[in-house]
């Protein structure tokens, strides 16, 4: 789950990371009073928020009432505005970059840290990137934020708050089950601190039942996604029209593959699991058929989930939804020649193979 | 010895009581695996299907010489799960359970791996070695006895995979899921050591499927110290980029982790790949 900026920054604050003063606005009565100047940010969970017109810089009470004015209700990267934090603004003497993300590869956390900041990490050539996996057994020790600053050359006074800072962010990455905490840029100010001018913090989504506080609908989600991830399916819509339902996530993707090698498009992924419960298999029909698809193609290997139960959840659907659509389904596994039985006696079309199915559903639903 | 288990492996249950432990506990039995003794806290005493002692904790299970473990607890109790094992030194430990927190699978895997022991998963179907061990959630009528060892980040792919070579005549030597995290404990390079010093093992299946670069990694160790037959399959060539399909692991990010990149990675090292999963045995001849 990605966080908004200013919740990043709760986390940052909680966990001991100098962040700038500030506080959200929602609408023009939140506004405390004026007294230096600020920076206005729409929370939205995009990058690029500046280049798009989402911060706004304020010097006066006038220039912050209209900027808030101006950003809460805009869109922003076509993502609706309903907050923004105002922040002090900061003397910036130089951004750096610094992060802590998952290496796959390692199994282990890794460090990301660069004198470049304030720029896409992407864009910052490689040599000027200090990279550093950690050992998670040892966690952050003071050698390896040594090492980072040896790379940086930082000065001896920012080292030592560069140290201080890799600390927390550590405890933050461990403590919140982050997949990513990053400081984008990393702020040393004219007056010698250094100060997080961002927060971007991704949890990651199996451990949210050890974060409740965190709530986020996530904005990139289609309204029927949502209402699907509600009702416990794995379901993504996609812009072909032919719905497809299969069983664990790997045979479902094959499943969209083979379909596009044979150049029909798919509407939607949904991994129905491991299932032995009829009501299970009927509702993912009610959200394929939401979907609008030209046809629906169900790809069913039983190894856990049984042949007939399926079998039985396609004849209920049919029955319950008046599904006129063809339907064309592959079954093969435990129980199938009672569960191809069920179908072919309710006149549902079944195929043993997964490519016979494949062909036949790109057929019946007009080609591309 | 088989591939990390054969037919004197000793396995114990964590979780034999649950609706898909006890399921699968008595599928493995009959599967023909040495299942020695099931755990669940409070429990002890009684008999899993009258022949199997259940206990109360991993150390109560150590009179019954475990060499192996497989771990079917709800995810928030799976690093508490897994440490107990770890801390009884089971020398094999498999996680079928879905949704680990990655922060308590990086902690877990790194305290087995510091003690030379052998995490496989989470998130995975299992190990099969026919007929001589099954643990995990395979299907048990899929498996022929033979010579094609297959890895995989997926569950019922694989089955539709190792199905296809038996309907071939093409048998299997070890079947091994390593789970569709983005944290797990085996990565391809490790079984594919194990694959090329086996004995029975003459050609390897490696199902791939988007999200990281072990599949990357995987084809630049085969081109270098593999010399058996490698054929591959990777799914998820239609995948949008951002989305995650299904298994948290499968995500294309920042264009890390796509179908292109780990077809070429497999192409340059030599290694086939299958257009669609049934094209397998046909490029294994």
């Amino acid at each position: 789950m990605n966080l908004y900026e200013y919740m990043g920054k709760d986390i940052f604050r909680k966990n001991g990371l100098p962040v700038p003063e500030g506080y959200v606005v929602e609408k023009q009565s939140d506004l405390k009073e004026y007294r230096k100047p600020v920076v206005v940010k729409s929370q939205i969970l995009l990058g690029g928020r500046g280049k798009s017109g989402g911060i706004k810089f304020a010097k006066s009470g006038e220039e912050l009432k209209s900027a808030v004015n101006e950003l809460i209700g805009s869109k922003v990267r076509g993502l609706a505005v309903t907050k923004v934090l105002v922040e002090e603004m900061l003397n910036i003497q130089h951004e750096y970059y610094v992060s802590i993300t998952l290496s796959r590869e390692h199994r282990a956390p890794i460090l990301i840290a660069s004198s470049s900041g304030g720029v896409e990490i992407e864009s910052v050539p490689q040599k000027e990137i200090f990279t550093r996996v950690i050992d998670p057994l040892i966690g952050y020790s003071d050698y390896i934020g040594r090492e980072a600053s040896k790379f940086m050359n930082l000065k001896p006074e920012i080292a030592s708050q560069f140290r201080s800072i890799l600390r927390s962010l550590y405890k933050t990455f461990t403590e919140e089950d982050c997949e990513l905490v990053e400081i984008n840029p990393l702020v040393e100010t004219k007056e010698g601190k250094l100060i997080a001018a961002d927060a971007k913090v991704i949890i990651d989504n199996d451990a949210l039942y050890r974060h409740k506080e965190f709530s986020i609908t996530d904005p990139e989600k289609t309204p029927l996604e949502l209402e699907a991830q509600a009702k416990g399916y794995s379901f993504i819509e996609l812009d072909g029209k032919i719905g497809v339902i299969a069983n664990g996530a790997g045979l479902t993707m094959a499943t969209l593959d083979a379909l596009t090698l044979h150049n029909g498009k798919p509407r939607n992924f949904l991994d129905l699991g491991g299932t032995d419960n009829v009501e299970i298999v009927a509702n993912a029909f009610d959200l394929v058929l939401k979907a609008d698809p030209k046809a629906i193609l169900i790809n069913i290997f039983g190894g856990v989930t049984k042949a007939d139960t399926v079998a039985k959840g396609i004849v209920e659907a049919k029955k319950r939804f008046n599904i006129s659509k063809p339907i064309v389904v592959r079954l093969s596994g435990f129980n199938e020649d009672e569960g191809r039985k069920i179908l072919s006696e309710n006149k549902i079309e079944t195929y043993p193979t997964m490519m016979e199915a494949v062909e036949r559903v790109v057929k019946v639903a007009g080609g591309a | 010895m088989g591939v990390l288990v054969d037919r004197n492996t000793r396995v114990i249950v964590q979780g034999i009581t649950g609706h898909q432990g006890s399921f699968h506990a008595g599928q493995m039995m009959k599967f023909g695996t040495k299942v020695v003794a099931g755990i669940s806290p409070g429990k002890s005493g009684t008999k899993f299907q009258d022949t199997v002692p259940i206990v109360d904790s991993v150390a109560d299970a150590m009179s019954f010489s475990p060499d192996a473990t497989m771990i079917s607890v709800p995810a928030p109790f799976v690093k508490d799960a897994a440490f107990e094992a770890i801390d009884q030194r089971i020398k094999l430990i498999y996680i079928l359970t879905e949704h680990v927190p990655f922060h308590d699978s990086m902690d877990l895997i790194s305290e087995a791996r510091n003690r030379g022991l052998t995490v496989i998963g989470p998130n995975g179907p299992g190990i099969t070695v026919p007929f001589e061990c099954k643990i995990g959630i395979m299907p048990n009528q899929i498996f022929k006895e033979g010579d094609v060892a297959v890895a995989s980040r997926s569950g019922t792919l694989t089955y539709e995979i190792v199905e296809s070579l038996t309907r071939s005549g093409m048998g299997q030597s070890a079947v091994i899921g390593l789970g569709g995290d983005p944290v797990v404990g085996m990565n391809y390079i490790d079984v594919l050591k194990l694959f090329e010093a086996d004995p029975k093992t003459k050609k390897i299946v490696l199902v791939g499927e988007i999200g990281g670069n072990n599949e990357e990694l995987a084809a630049r160790y085969i081109k270098e110290h593999i010399k058996k037959k490698v054929v591959a399959y990777i799914t998820g060539r239609s995948a949008p980029p951002g989305k995650r399909m299904g298994h948290a692991g499968a995500i294309i990010e920042k264009g890390v982790g796509t179908a292109e990149s780990k077809i070429k990675a497999f192409n340059e090292a030599g290694v086939k790949v299958a257009d669609y999963p049934t094209d397998v045995p046909g490029l294994l001849k």
